[in-house]
């Protein structure tokens, strides 16, 4: 898994990962676990490219055992604006 | 159940065709309804006072004379709007920020431009609420002012905002700027890419900031019920975005308001955002009475969003057979008074039609005194690839390679590792590059004075949510709903797919927009996802209702599920089945639908995914004028994937319109600016769009390398046509002149200005 642009900031520098995710709900829990200051980031809006197909607002997408996860800024929104922000992640 | 691979009534398919468009006649007759032709019994007509001032506080605001005014039944100013937390949410096709919008709405503490509003009236004249704005008291404290985004990036430029300090960088800064972020992508090792190269080309390019310039000014009709609910009618790109931010705004329940889409005379991005809207609602909430605004064209280019102007520094690396090796970029946008420039995109889209290896683009997000900006057709693309594929040509020149030889030679193809990081699934760029190489005009001479520019340009494309219906008459005829705002052939298209999914003729389809108590949902209008997710969504409808029919059939046969299929629009007996039943079509288990369980209908809910990114080349020849510096455009040819055009014309007309709008950009829009940070060409007199007369008819040929995540192959194609013609354009104009014009827009006077000093204009 690589991260993309700033987000490597909020990990010290650190953009690659290797984890074990089946999910894109998955992957964003267990980074925000590595990195709990990512999770603001994951929760206001990341595009996530899975094999080079890019996903947006997909918490639900699987990942296969041998993908190659990019996590990128969202292009655009495809979401509510007046949805309030939830923890969207069990922890 | 067997679902057959044929679609369409007979076999015929309409997609691919040229149908005539369901929303054509009333528009040709005048009958279409658009923003500002709404109306409601009692209505009072309101208006907004702005800031006369490009940057000052507001120390007092009384209303207490306008309030006196008979005539007059509501007042509106920054107290009537509650402070939001600074939190930021995806807006149009760039992020926002509500602790911003809600100050852009009505300004609170300071007005940060000119136009900026600072109260708002409702009175049963229009010549009554433009009194009462003279009546209102301002009192403001005029600042300092910065409107050019290098001066505002100083550290010493007058500053905006207090509380804002460069997110992005480390450490955080301890002192607040106007630079508001910060951003990179890096891509291999861009000292080492430029170590293996043997041609180096740096230049620094400036855009100059342009309005979408929609026909249709910004309109909005509320009207607020006793009991909180509330109706609104507005021109937009999507209703249920408007919906979300009104409710956000005021305190709203979603569920209390209702926001039907009126038709749209253009939007291009900068109907995204609202303006007018929660004015409208707060106006009619304490006024009780329903309340139309309406924008002049001075108020659409003074406080409605243009895209960014930009300064932005470029230096590529190619060896000497031609391969880039390294391409390096700093981009500087403006994003108006609040943050949110489409930087982010820009630095994405840089260098993304390329296959290189060695990549590092770094983008600003820089606020001045100036409108906030919203979205323009592939926002940030066409700026960092005008200077991307200006480089471009001047390495062809130096390598003397052919311009689309080398383009072809770097293309990102399948698999290309994307300088913004993921692989490229199947794309069309090299199509389109071949497909304009073997046209006539490519290869026709040129005169003197005469200039020839080729281009390529990327856009993502995205999906999004999205929901449609279909709902079976009891004639057979089909009802379809869509909840994203027609702008460029929705209805159309999505009622071929409708015919084709459902057998039925495209005539018998009849589509609407549904407001936003229709149906779930629905992001906006842009992106270039609304034919895409639509036509997704839609098929999903109509899979539910073949399913439906084939479940009615067996159980009136008494057949299994294998022994009937959907084909050809009816629901067909197979094997033993097919000797005691027929065939019975859409029309025919409309008849029934009561006695075999109630009406007909899908409604497919979706939040689309897989939109591939549309890639296009463009060819354009021009003549340039020694004597005035006037440059016509002489031909122009668009190549672009469109992955399958649902209806061609509108695809064509898609290309045709993004470039137009790219040759405007190119040659003659900018928004001009006194030493008083005054907009001074507020209107189409002075600002300087082309009209059919200044451009040739634009040959549009359709590439079509299909999508394989849509169920027809379809890619967005509405945003990647602005985004060739700027560098196509000043690819021209240095094969034309011998100059490389890296200042945008080339207008007659830098036209001219440029010759004379190379001796080459006739004084």
């Amino acid at each position: 898994m690589v991260l993309i642009g700033n987000l490597a900031q909020v990990t010290g520098g650190v953009a690659e990962f290797r984890l074990s995710a089946t999910s894109v709900k998955q992957l964003f829990q267990q980074l925000a676990e590595l990195h709990p200051a990512l999770e603001r980031h994951l929760e206001e809006g990341i595009a996530v490219a899975i094999d080079g197909q890019i996903y947006q607002d997909a918490l639900l997408e699987p990942i296969g055992p041998d993908s190659e996860v990019f996590l990128l800024p969202q292009i655009a929104g495809g979401r509510s604006s007046a949805r309030p922000h939830r923890r969207i992640f069990a922890r | 159940m067997a679902e057959a691979a044929t679609n369409g009534t007979n076999g015929q398919s309409y997609v691919g065709t040229r149908t005539i468009r369901p929303d054509g006649v009333d528009k040709v007759t005048g009958r279409a309804r658009f923003g500002a032709d709404f109306n409601l019994p009692g209505q009072l007509i309101g208006r907004v006072l702005r800031s006369p001032h490009p940057h000052a506080r507001i120390v007092s605001i009384d209303t207490s004379r306008a309030e006196a005014l008979p005539g007059v039944k509501a007042v509106i100013t920054r107290d009537d709007f509650g402070d939001q937390p600074s939190e930021f949410v995806p807006a149009g096709e760039m992020m926002m920020n509500y602790k911003d919008v809600v100050r852009n709405v009505m300004a609170r503490e300071k007005a940060l431009y000119e136009g900026h509003p600072v109260a708002a009236v409702a009175a049963t004249s229009a010549a009554i609420a433009r009194h009462a704005l003279k009546l209102i008291d301002v009192t403001y404290e005029v600042l300092p002012h910065v409107i050019d985004v290098v001066e505002a990036m100083r550290p010493d430029a007058p500053l905006l905002h207090d509380d804002l300090f460069t997110a992005g960088v480390e450490p955080k800064p301890d002192k607040p700027s106007n630079i508001a972020k910060r951003v990179e992508i890096v891509l291999g090792d861009i000292e080492a890419g430029f170590a293996k190269a043997d041609v180096i080309v740096e230049r620094e390019f400036k855009t100059a900031p342009v309005h979408q310039g929609y026909i249709e000014p910004h309109a909005a009709l509320a009207t607020v019920s006793e009991d909180g609910s509330t109706e609104l009618w507005c021109t937009t790109q999507g209703h249920y975005i408007v919906r979300a931010h009104c409710a956000r705004l005021l305190g709203l329940d979603i569920g209390k308001v209702r926001v039907t889409a009126t038709e749209i005379g253009g939007g291009f991005g900068g109907k995204t955002v609202v303006y007018l809207e929660p004015l409208a609602i707060a106006l009619s909430r304490k006024a009780r009475r329903p309340v139309k605004m309406v924008m002049s064209r001075e108020e659409v280019f003074k406080a409605s969003g243009p895209t960014s102007g930009a300064t932005v520094h470029v230096k590529m690396g190619a060896t000497k057979d031609g391969r880039f090796v390294a391409g390096f970029a700093e981009l500087k946008y403006q994003a108006g008074a609040f943050q949110g420039s489409p930087v982010q995109p820009g630095v994405m889209c840089a260098y993304a039609p390329y296959d290189m290896e060695n990549v590092k683009v770094i983008g600003y997000d820089v606020v001045s005194n100036r409108p906030k900006v919203a979205a323009y057709r592939a926002p940030g693309a066409p700026i960092s690839e005008f200077a991307v594929e200006s480089v471009v040509d001047e390495l062809a020149k130096k390598l003397g390679l052919d311009p689309i030889e080398l383009r072809l030679m770097n293309a990102a193809r399948e698999g290309t590792k994307a300088a913004y990081g993921p692989k490229l699934g199947p794309i069309g760029l090299e199509e389109t590059l071949n497909a304009v190489k073997k046209t006539e005009h490519w290869n026709t001479p040129l005169r003197k004075w005469q200039g020839r520019g080729v281009a390529s340009g990327f856009w993502f494309n995205i999906g999004g949510e999205t929901c449609a219906s279909l709902t079976v008459n009891e004639d057979g005829t089909v009802s379809l709903m869509a909840g994203t705002p027609d702008i460029g052939g929705l209805r159309a298209s999505l009622s071929m797919v409708a015919a084709d999914e459902l057998g039925v003729p495209y005539d018998k389809v009849r589509p609407i927009i549904g407001d936003t108590g229709s149906l779930g949902f629905n992001f906006l209008t842009g992106g270039s996802r609304s034919a895409f997710s639509g036509s997704m969504a839609l098929v999903e409808a109509a899979r539910q209702i073949k399913a439906d029919l084939c479940a009615r059939a067996c159980k009136l046969w008494d057949a299994k599920p294998d022994q009937v299929e959907f084909s050809h629009g009816a629901v067909r007996p197979l094997g033993a089945v097919a000797e005691k039943a027929k065939p019975m079509t859409i029309a025919d288990f409309a008849k029934i639908a009561g006695k075999t369980g109630g009406p007909i209908g899908g409604y497919g809910r979706i939040n689309a995914q897989g939109a591939g990114p549309s890639l296009g080349t463009h060819l354009v020849d021009l003549e340039v004028d020694p004597e005035t510096g006037r440059v016509t455009i002489l031909r122009y040819t668009v190549a672009q994937d469109a992955g399958r055009a649902l209806h061609p014309a509108y695809v064509e007309g898609q290309f045709q319109g993004g470039a137009v709008q790219g040759i405007g950009w190119a040659l003659n829009e900018e928004y001009i600016y006194g030493a008083d940070g005054k907009l001074q060409n507020a209107g189409f007199l002075d600002y300087r769009m082309p009209v059919a007369s200044d451009v040739p008819m634009i040959d549009a040929i359709v590439v079509e390398v299909a999508n394989p995540r849509h169920p027809y192959g379809v890619r967005g194609v509405g945003e990647t046509p602005i985004v060739p013609p700027l560098g196509a354009i000043a690819n021209a104009m240095e094969n034309a002149t011998g100059i490389r014009f890296t200042e945008l827009p080339m207008s007659p006077p830098k036209v001219l200005k440029a010759l004379r000093e190379r001796g080459l204009g006739r004084v």
